[in-house]
């Protein structure tokens, strides 16, 4: 049973790390413009990052 | 000739600059859908002298430019992209957009929260469950799993639950109770029992039910957020290309600026087909304006110096300077304005559907569980247990579904709707309109297209007429172009703005406009027709008038199939009012009033019981939009008259307002159907759980389930034999 101790907080941590992730995305920008992120990832010409 | 005027008007007052004097600058793009137009308007843009970088924003349309110094010229940016041939104008967002931006993260940060809490904790308690089922997982190790899902659980309902919590808050502290108040104390409660439950190595606690309750209702909660936030947005970009810029004349060079900056005493420039920015007198010039968004009269009136002007109203055929007599705030429009506060006052003291319920439900379902917790102790099963089953019922009969029955249908309906273009800007409009039972409209622009269009013409003397028509700007010589189609432009034109064009037809001179303008005399001159003739040879006279939707006799019909009276109240003369009820349809109008016997008639309308749709589009309608108990405008309304409405529709038909009504009342009827399932289910699952039937299992499957029901009900194709 010693190793749901160990598995648990690793599991948590996995699901906090997708947590932060989300968090990150939302911070930088990626929901601002999906109709357009959608369109610029197919030309190299076009600026694909997100906007400041 | 767009284009010089564009380079002498000055734009600065639209660009945002930073401490280093680096500029922003936001554009309304419309027209823009691949990459092709990404790339092709951030490129031509990018070019533009003193612009460092351009970024177009599909989604909503915003063009982002940011400029490096001084030199660059807002007004070319501008012309630039409109040589691309998209239509822009300047955006000057203001405070509300950054409010409801942050709004919308704050859901969307409580719904991550919600979601990594819901997900983590099925890992503690699923095995926990087993418990239940008489298998090997009890004792110390069922508790260790109930800790670890304390550790996860408390911290994100604590946290994802604050939108509900200060809902509650201030709904308690005003002395009702809304849906929010039995979500937090469902959640509150919930987490407490289960910590005591926990403490005492009992065997039901309930921790994923308190987290996964508040993820399934942010879904419902973001989801409406985004859809109205998506709606109002639209519906205010259909404002900012109205009216976007005051050209203010300073040392004679023209500075655009928002109208809300114009002072009273500046000198403005009105080109011709401008709408006026705010009310004023005219200094210079000599114009036609169309009063019809102001008074809905559809005859012009003739303008020179001295004369008033009214915010909204068009100016047509000169150019203007008029000076400022009030801001766009204090104008004439203020006793309006205070009419229009008035009514959205008594709109606001509306109870909503899902208000009446929680009403209903919260002292009903509080009371089960203290006559439980009473009841329990008294008949001998320990305040342990008592406590226990009472928490169970707050727990199975949680408002997941009930938080769930009213927003889930409102979504599907207003997004149905935004897709046939009707912006819905709150959920209580559509409950409002789906109580509707008179339906009042204003006759021009809304009954009728708004525009003069050419009746009983030869087709001959139209071609005749065309070439000179085709090089005028006035609205008559455009429905007159428009009647004739494409063809020859004639020659040496000069329009004498209010008087009529001449120009040469084939060498010959000819003259266009008002009866005195081609030398005809005396006989009764109407605002609506148009003379020609060649110098020296037989006059043509031409009628115009504002004609019908073209769907305006059915939807009129439509309505009264559905039981709905309709009334035309019109502040034209009663001649056009009475042509048009005819052709229309209606038995019922009033002709000649102003803004206020509008609001007055509506009032009166309401004293009688009767729940009032109001359609208009003029200023001389917003009070009366705004005391109605539900009112659409279109698209081309004045803004203060979509700002009344609670529903905008563009489009040229007049059908969306049958639509609309019809989306409502199926939205209502799905919200009491769900309200319906809900009592049902809390009619089995309270004495369940008085009984103490429930376990933590029983109680996840009933809520998720209930909560599933409830949204396909929400989403399910409409059932078409229902109506046809």
């Amino acid at each position: 049973m010693n190793i749901v101790l160990l598995l648990a907080p690793m599991s948590i941590g996995l699901g906090a790390m997708g947590l932060f992730a989300f968090f990150w995305t939302m911070k930088s920008g990626q929901y601002e413009d999906p109709k357009g992120d959608a369109e610029r990832i197919l030309y190299d010409h076009l600026d694909d990052k997100p906007p400041v | 000739m767009t284009q010089s005027l564009a380079l002498n008007r000055d734009l600065e007052a639209f660009v945002r600059r930073d401490a280093e004097g680096l500029g922003r600058l936001e554009l309304l793009v419309s027209g823009a859908r691949c990459a092709a137009c990404i790339s092709k308007i951030e490129k031509a843009v990018r070019e533009v002298p003193g612009v460092d970088a351009a970024r177009l924003n599909l989604t909503t349309g915003k063009l982002a430019v940011q400029l490096r110094g001084r030199e660059a010229d807002p007004g070319l940016v501008v012309e630039t992209v409109e040589g691309l041939g998209y239509r822009a104008c300047l955006f000057d967002p203001g405070e509300a957009n950054a409010a409801q931006d942050r709004e919308g993260k704050e859901l969307a940060v409580a719904l991550g929260v919600a979601g990594f809490g819901a997900g983590n904790v099925m890992m503690f308690t699923v095995p926990a469950w087993a418990g239940i089922f008489g298998q090997e997982l009890n004792g110390s190790t069922l508790t260790l799993m109930y800790w670890m899902a304390a550790i996860v659980a408390t911290p994100c309902a604590l946290f994802a639950g604050r939108p509900f919590f200060r809902s509650a808050w201030a709904s308690l502290k005003r002395g009702k109770a809304n849906m929010d108040v039995p979500i937090s104390i469902g959640v509150i409660l919930t987490l407490i029992v289960s910590f005591s439950e926990t403490i005492l190595r009992g065997q039901h606690a309930y921790f994923d039910a308190a987290v996964t309750l508040l993820f399934l209702l942010l879904i419902g909660r973001y989801l409406d957020h985004r859809l109205r936030a998506s709606a109002r947005s639209a519906a205010r970009d259909l404002l900012a290309l109205q009216t976007p810029v005051a050209m203010r004349l300073i040392d004679g060079a023209e500075q655009g600026v928002p109208v809300a900056e114009v002072k009273i005493g500046d000198l403005l420039v009105v080109a011709p087909g401008d709408r006026i920015p705010v009310d004023g007198l005219v200094e210079r010039g000599q114009s036609e304006i169309d009063n019809a968004l102001i008074t809905g009269e559809t005859a012009l009136s003739p303008v020179g110096v001295g004369a008033k002007l009214h915010a909204g109203a068009l100016n047509l055929s000169g150019r203007l300077v008029m000076s400022v007599t009030a801001r766009s705030e204090d104008s004439t429009l203020a006793a309006i304005a205070r009419l229009m506060e008035a009514g959205a006052q008594t709109r606001s003291a509306y109870v909503r559907l899902a208000d009446k319920a929680a009403a209903l439900y919260v002292p009903v379902v509080h009371t089960a569980a203290a006559l439980t917790f009473v009841g329990g102790w008294a008949f001998g099963l320990g305040p342990r247990e008592a406590l226990l089953r009472a928490a169970a019922v707050l727990i199975v009969t949680c408002p997941c579904a009930l938080g769930l029955a009213v927003p889930a249908v409102q979504i599907a309906a207003s997004s149905r709707l935004f897709r046939k273009g009707v912006l819905v800007k709150s959920g209580a409009a559509l409950e409002r309109l789906s109580e509707a039972d008179h339906v009042v409209f204003d006759k021009t622009g809304v009954l009728t297209e708004g525009r003069p269009k050419l009746i009983d013409a030869p087709a001959h003397l139209v071609a005749m007429a065309a070439p000179l028509a085709r090089a005028s700007r006035h609205p008559l010589a455009k429905a007159l172009a428009a009647e004739a189609g494409l063809g020859l432009v004639a020659t040496d034109c000069v329009e004498t703005a209010g008087q009529g064009v001449e120009g040469l037809i084939d060498g010959r001179r000819a003259r266009l406009g008002r009866a005195a303008f081609v030398g005809v005399t005396g006989g009764d001159v109407r605002e609506t027709e148009l003379w020609f003739g060649f110098e020296d040879s037989v006059k043509i006279r031409f009628v115009f008038e504002d004609r019908p939707r073209a769907d305006a006799a059915e939807t009129i019909a439509r309505l009264r199939g559905m039981g709905l009276s309709v009334e035309i109240l019109s502040g034209d003369l009663a001649g056009p009012v009475r042509d048009i009820a005819k052709a229309v349809g209606v038995d019922h109008w009033r002709a000649g009033l102003t803004p206020f016997d509008k609001a007055a008639i509506v009032e009166s309308l309401k004293a009688e019981g009767r729940k009032v749709l109001m359609v208009g589009d003029g200023l001389n309608d917003a009070a009366a939009l705004a005391k109605a108990h539900a009112s659409m405008a279109p698209g081309a309304a004045v803004d203060a008259a979509q700002n009344a409405a609670d529903l905008v529709f563009t489009g040229e038909g007049l059908d969306t307002v049958v639509v609309a009504i019809d989306t409502a009342v199926e939205a209502r009827r799905r919200a009491m159907e769900n309200f319906g399932f809900s009592a049902l289910y809390n009619l089995v699952a309270t004495p369940a759980a008085m009984a103490g039937l429930i376990n933590p299992f029983i109680a996840a499957l009933a809520m998720a389930g209930s909560s599933m029901v409830v949204l396909l009900n929400a989403a399910r194709p409409r059932i078409s034999w229902r109506r046809r």
